[in-house]
């Protein structure tokens, strides 16, 4: 009796471990791979550390990118263009191909110049050793960082002269590249399909506006200008034009959208308005002066 | 004696089946699983596309075409639904042809592609207009390109089985999915909402059904030798 009592408990507590375990085994996904609970970045000859990193982290960021670093900081309810969720790792502003994750330096360059145009303020008052510490604890929030390598940063060749050939080569390019579609015939963002655009979180999302200012989100370079798009901004619309665009087109494109920029001087825009044909068309973009105001464009 | 013969050569038949049976199965017979998804209700209708904002498309139909969300077939079956063995089979290397994506008419074709983890994916656009391919994984990674007409098909792999939604931003109507499997057992209903999938060892499987508005469903099915088991899915139509 007892040794059959023995064995029904027996099997009944094995029965128990191993159905659960074989229910599992059943084929579902494998458990997704953890983040690193502790993290390094390195910036040139700086290496952060993901332990000073958090408590910089808790006193700065995480009212907009939240405890969980997830973009749900108790101050992203008001955000129009929500805080970047660490956990999916998804990053706009990158020197690396369109679907890899940015190297440290570029996620270090993001800390401190800020994001233009958005509520990402410029992190110029922290110490470069504080950003790079920042750097290395929010790679703690993603997976990816454990599972994947950077990528690889793209290469942008040195900026040719500045020709009037150049700037009128980009502004065929915009038309066959079909930039207008978003970005509009004049850049204002008012293109054909800016107004149905959505990002990867099916948010609405608009298109940039070059004529508004001569920053764009990345920086105000024109090797900024360059890597936006030929890496894309991950998570948005804006795709990489890598594989389609050759690095001299780039260079030329760069310098057309620069004339796009009609509110800020630029050695580009001085050069096309030096001809009969840029000045006409700059002209024309301006805002006219008449007594009620009919005649000022949005 | 007799008996201890028997029983001998009995132990080396069967250490002999085990011993074929345990490599990497040679025999292409084997079982199959077949049957129909179906739906009960009224599924939403699908609207026509108004694509005026690209005339290079709008000019291709004579008719607009509709949405795809959910394409039915006659007697209430339910076409382009996924259905794969979710569990019971060992995952399976990658083919080496690569599964095609077209861009063409401003729709993608076809609606639903489906091809195993690793395998070559290759993305043409057909359209005299540019489309950006911008798959939505959330465990592979994001990645957006533009494919202006006349650039060489772009050509990218998944490594991890996904659901994966496709869209293009500048023609907002234009949705597709890819279906990333990690083995060789799935198949795509047609109109008539049936499927087949073949070659299956003996074993106790899941197969489920998956359709990109009405969710997944799953069902066992124990195979043991070269029977066919039918099975059906039944979807409940969404109204919207």
């Amino acid at each position: 009796m007892r040794n059959i009592t023995t064995l029904k408990l027996c099997l009944s507590v094995a029965s128990a471990l191993i159905l659960p375990f074989g229910a599992f085994g059943q084929g579902e996904q494998p458990p997704a791979a953890k983040p690193a609970s502790h993290m390094e970045s390195h910036i040139g000859n700086l290496t952060g550390h993901s332990e000073q990193g958090r408590e910089l982290y808790f006193r700065y960021c995480w009212g907009c990118h939240g405890p969980h670093g997830d973009g749900n900081g108790e101050n992203a309810p008001y955000l129009n263009i929500l805080p970047r969720n660490f956990v999916a790792a998804t990053f706009k502003c990158r020197s690396t191909p369109t679907g890899t994750l940015p190297t440290d330096e570029d996620l270090f360059n993001s800390v401190k110049r800020g994001f233009n145009f958005t509520n990402m303020p410029s992190w110029l008052a922290l110490t470069d050793q504080e950003r790079a510490n920042l750097v290395a604890f929010i790679k703690t929030y993603s997976p990816r960082w454990v599972t994947e390598k950077a990528g690889t940063p793209i290469t942008v060749p040195t900026e040719p002269k500045l020709t009037i050939e150049s700037i009128k080569h980009g502004g065929e390019l915009f038309q066959k590249l079909e930039c207008w579609k978003c970005h509009g015939q004049e850049g204002r963002g008012d293109g054909p399909s800016a107004s149905t655009l959505t990002d990867s979180n099916d948010q609405p999302i608009r298109p940039y506006n070059f004529t508004s200012d001569n920053r764009s989100k990345c920086g105000r370079t024109n090797q900024d200008l360059y890597k936006i798009f030929m890496t894309g901004l991950d998570g948005t619309p804006m795709p990489s034009f890598a594989d389609v665009v050759k690095p001299e087109d780039a260079w030329d494109l760069v310098h057309y959208l620069r004339t796009l920029q009609y509110n800020n001087p630029s050695p580009e825009l001085t050069l096309w308005e030096s001809t009969p044909e840029g000045k006409a068309i700059v002209a024309a973009k301006q805002v006219k002066e008449t007594s009620t105001g009919s005649g000022i464009k949005p | 004696m007799e008996i201890k013969r028997v029983v001998f050569v009995g132990a080396v038949m069967l250490a002999a089946s085990t011993l074929a049976l345990a490599g990497p199965d040679p025999r292409p017979a084997g079982g199959t699983i077949s049957g129909k998804v179906s739906y009960e209700g009224t599924p939403a209708k699908m609207k026509p596309i108004d694509m005026s904002k690209e005339p290079s498309c709008a000019k291709m139909y004579t008719t607009p075409p509709i949405a795809e969300s959910v394409v039915t077939g006659p007697g209430n079956v339910l076409a382009d639904v996924v259905v794969y063995i979710s569990a019971g089979a060992p995952d399976d290397a990658a083919p080496s042809t690569a599964a095609v994506f077209t861009q063409k008419g401003c729709r993608y074709i076809p609606h639903v592609l489906a091809f195993q983890v690793n395998q070559e994916l290759k993305i043409v656009n057909e359209d005299q207009t540019s489309h950006n391919i911008h798959p939505l994984p959330k465990l592979n990674r994001e990645w957006n390109k533009s494919q202006p007409p006349g650039t060489p098909p772009i050509i990218e792999k998944y490594d991890k089985a996904e659901f994966i939604p496709v869209k293009c931003n500048v023609h907002p109507w234009m949705h597709g999915n890819f279906a990333v499997m990690k083995n060789s057992h799935y198949a795509i209903t047609g109109d008539n909402g049936t499927f087949t999938l073949p070659n299956l060892p003996p074993g106790k499987y899941t197969v489920t059904a998956w359709q990109e508005s009405y969710g997944d469903q799953s069902q066992d099915v124990t195979i043991s030798g070269g029977e066919t088991k039918s099975i059906t899915f039944t979807f409940k139509a969404k109204p919207y």
